[in-house]
């Protein structure tokens, strides 16, 4: 994935080269950037790439899509695209065509809990929404007496108080209270809120890869241009271990992200082994982001601290796409719960099936 | 964007499928029948002749070779499911594994068809057994030390110098070892090397066991007085083995043992903690099998590119490090999240005895295949650093 080979890629790394450049982005205070971007990938179909024409969307598969978000993370995107794609792919799990504009999914945490009342409206909190604030729509799952629903919401009827991640997005608490929905229908059988935790998880885990793909190239240059003791630090032996240990969790971040979208785009049902790859992704892109984005830091020393440069614009943003559809902690004990369930004798046979 | 570095995620045929449903049932038999025991790592398992041979009836040694040598023109990727199988159910495969995956290519590329038709069949059928001889006193990585001198004489060489670090010379037929030739030249300090087919059990050759802090002994000294090689014993191009020995390594740092070579203390782990982990040790194995599962993939990514004839140099060198820096880290992990397991559990004395000698395997792991700081200069290079 990491050269554009389809159109719904080119597409886009087009858009985002000419109106998202990381550069720009950073010298605008004024968020000038963010409408004629958005304009531009609506325009392209991208936010609604997973849904169906049908439903109102471009009908890109799954495997595209997925590409796609690795390419925003290769960009560190600022805008809704990930949550708007999740949230129509959440939407036509039911069926139910999607607005035009901006949403996001929730509950985003698998903690929270959204409840579907006998009169069908909807309550409970969802705390780090991302781009809860810039909704215009909420995708949402919700559990009721007769299983797991999905339901549209305009985003005007909620509570939102807003938040920022550790990366300036917008992680809001949204609360609803009693709120019906613009539509429901239920959820398809099996469909959890755990499938969509892991869905978000792998969207998250491929902009965090793509994000550490852009850390590993600006670091790599950066290197090769800064002179110290009368050389290019790339030439000192500590710099260049540093930057293959920061390639390395680069490689592992980007292989464990497109394995784990391989095996969805797949998928007949959201198995043990599909949980494995997707839960692997989250936890293992998040340390990826941890050590590599430590590592990037260091290479480029205090400047990489500074707002003026872009650096920060790709490692605290992978930073806080750990926390969102489960930590990697929280993946950690329901992979090892999952793991010592099954037994000692079924660890083997169940990696070696992927 | 720099150096794109793809893990495509290759998955495996299905007829590699098949193929492990097939050597787990031989392993499974061969556990029965008291060959080996899966949960006791430390053993001295260099010696294993019978089940060598069994493993060659079965097909699967020199898989990938030629029919005419006794190969059996099988994909890499199907190598590599019995490599793996072989290596999770700690089989004894040290007797076979250096001819199979190292020296029977190097002799398919660089030996005269006579050698060829003599040497190729008996690794297939697991009757030989195979060292390599690169290291010497003072050298290791650095290929470039290497002193041990092959001088020329009437219809063949004369070796005299050391080797050392050479797993398997006490029960190997056969050594693949680079001598030098001649001086490195000013132009090309790679130049003066040559590859030989070293015959084993002569006079000339002695063999010295070093000891291991495993308590194992399976490295060597190896020290060549006068000792005679035959001019049809030489591999490829004189003075030129530095290439012949590089374009191998893709194969050598990949694999699957690359990352299992202490894995038996996570599955005992895991059954040490039973079926209701407490959150701290769900927590660890978790992660830790996350960590695997990326590292296979990896692993397995790499695999195709060598089946699909691309040699990534880059990619596989990643792989090792990764893959070293887990294994030597996954035993003192276990053991952090064993101090948990309750006195009760029935297979406690076995993941204590494991993680006593993984603990101690752990230091060397770095060294097989390139040393994590070679491995790291390699993937500088590929960064366009160096």
């Amino acid at each position: 994935m990491a050269e554009s080979d389809n159109i719904v890629v080119e597409t886009a790394e087009k858009i985002f080269a000419d109106l998202a450049d990381p550069q720009t982005v950073n010298n605008d205070k004024k968020d000038s950037w963010q409408a004629p971007l958005w304009q531009a990938l609506s325009e392209a179909g991208l936010p609604l790439a997973w849904v169906p024409d049908d439903l109102g969307g471009s009908g890109a598969s799954l495997a595209d899509g997925f590409a796609l978000l690795n390419a925003a993370g290769r960009f560190a995107v600022a805008v809704p695209l990930a949550e708007t794609m999740l949230a129509g792919w959440l939407l036509a799990q039911a069926k139910i065509a999607s607005p035009e504009g901006e949403m996001t999914v929730l509950p985003a945490s698998p903690k929270d809990r959204i409840t579907r009342d006998a009169d069908g409206a909807l309550s409970g909190r969802a705390r780090g929404v991302p781009f809860a604030k810039a909704a215009k729509h909420f995708a949402v799952l919700a559990h009721g007496k007769d299983g797991a629903s999905i339901a549209l919401v305009d985003a005007s009827k909620a509570r939102i108080e807003t938040g920022l991640n550790v990366g300036y997005d917008h992680s809001d608490t949204v609360t609803l209270n009693k709120v019906q929905p613009v539509t429901v229908k239920p959820a398809p059988d099996g469909f959890d809120q755990t499938t969509m935790m892991l869905m978000g998880g792998v969207a998250r885990s491929l902009q965090i890869a793509g994000a550490l793909e852009s850390m590993l190239d600006i670091s790599v240059r950066y290197s090769n241009e800064r002179v110290a003791f009368e050389k290019k630090i790339s030439k000192f032996q500590a710099v260049q271990h540093n930057l293959a240990r920061l390639a390395g969790e680069s490689a592992a971040a980007l292989a464990a992200a497109t394995s784990a979208a391989d095996a969805i785009a797949n998928a007949k049902s959201f198995d043990d082994a599909v949980y494995l790859e997707a839960a692997s992704a989250k936890i293992r892109c998040a340390e990826a982001a941890e050590k590599g984005g430590a590592i990037a830091h260091q290479v480029h020393g205090a400047i990489g601290f500074t707002l003026e440069h872009i650096l920060h614009r790709y490692s605290l943003r992978a930073l806080a796409w750990r926390d969102d559809f489960g930590s990697e902690s929280h993946w950690a004990v329901e992979l090892g719960k999952l793991i010592a369930n099954r037994g000692a004798d079924e660890l083997w046979p169940l990696v070696a099936s992927r | 964007m720099t150096a794109a570095l793809r893990f495509d995620p290759i998955r495996l045929p299905e007829k590699c499928e098949q193929l492990r449903k097939e050597v787990r049932a031989f392993l499974a038999e061969e556990i029965a029948a008291g060959t080996f025991d899966p949960h006791k790592p430390n053993r001295e398992d260099t010696d294993a002749p019978e089940f060598s041979r069994r493993v060659g009836a079965k097909g699967w040694l020199g898989m990938t070779w030629p029919k005419k040598y006794g190969g059996q023109e099988r994909s890499f990727l199907e190598r590599y499911v019995v490599t793996e199988e072989m290596r999770v159910a700690n089989a004894p495969t040290r007797r076979f594994f250096v001819a199979d995956r190292q020296s029977g290519p190097v002799l398919i590329k660089y030996a005269p068809e006579h050698i060829k038709m003599d040497i190729l069949p008996r690794i297939c059928r697991g009757e030989i057994c195979f060292a390599i001889g690169m290291s010497e006193p003072n050298s290791g990585s650095d290929l470039f030390a290497a002193k041990t001198r092959a001088t020329k004489t009437d219809g063949g060489y004369l070796i005299n110098g050391t080797k050392i670090w050479t797993s398997s010379a006490h029960i190997a037929d056969y050594m693949i070892a680079i001598f030098r030739t001649s001086q490195p030249t000013n132009e090309n300090r790679r130049h003066g090397l040559t590859q030989f087919l070293v015959k084993m059990k002569q006079p000339g050759i002695q063999v010295n066991p070093i000891g291991q802090i495993t308590g194992q002994y399976e490295f060597n000294e190896v020290v060549f007085t006068d000792f005679f090689v035959p001019d049809d014993h030489v591999l490829g191009e004189v003075d030129g083995a530095w290439k012949q020995a590089t374009s191998e390594l893709a194969y050598e740092r990949s694999g699957p043992e690359r990352f299992l070579e202490t894995y038996y203390v996570l599955t005992e782990l895991v059954r040490a903690v039973g079926p209701n982990p407490d959150t701290r040790s769900a927590e660890g194995i978790g992660r830790l099998v996350a960590q695997l599962h990326t590292m296979r993939r990896m692993s397995v990514s790499v695999a195709g590119m060598l089946q699909a004839g691309k040699e990534p140099v880059v990619e596989a060198s990643i792989v090792k490090d990764i893959g070293t820096v887990w294994e030597q880290q996954l035993p003192h992990r276990v053991r952090d999240l064993a101090a948990f397991v309750e006195e009760t559990a029935t297979n406690r004395e076995t993941l204590e005895r494991q993680l006593d000698f993984a603990i101690k395997t752990a230091p060397k792991l770095t060294i097989q295949g390139g040393t994590t700081e070679v491995l790291r200069g390699i993937i500088a290079r590929g960064l366009g650093l160096r």
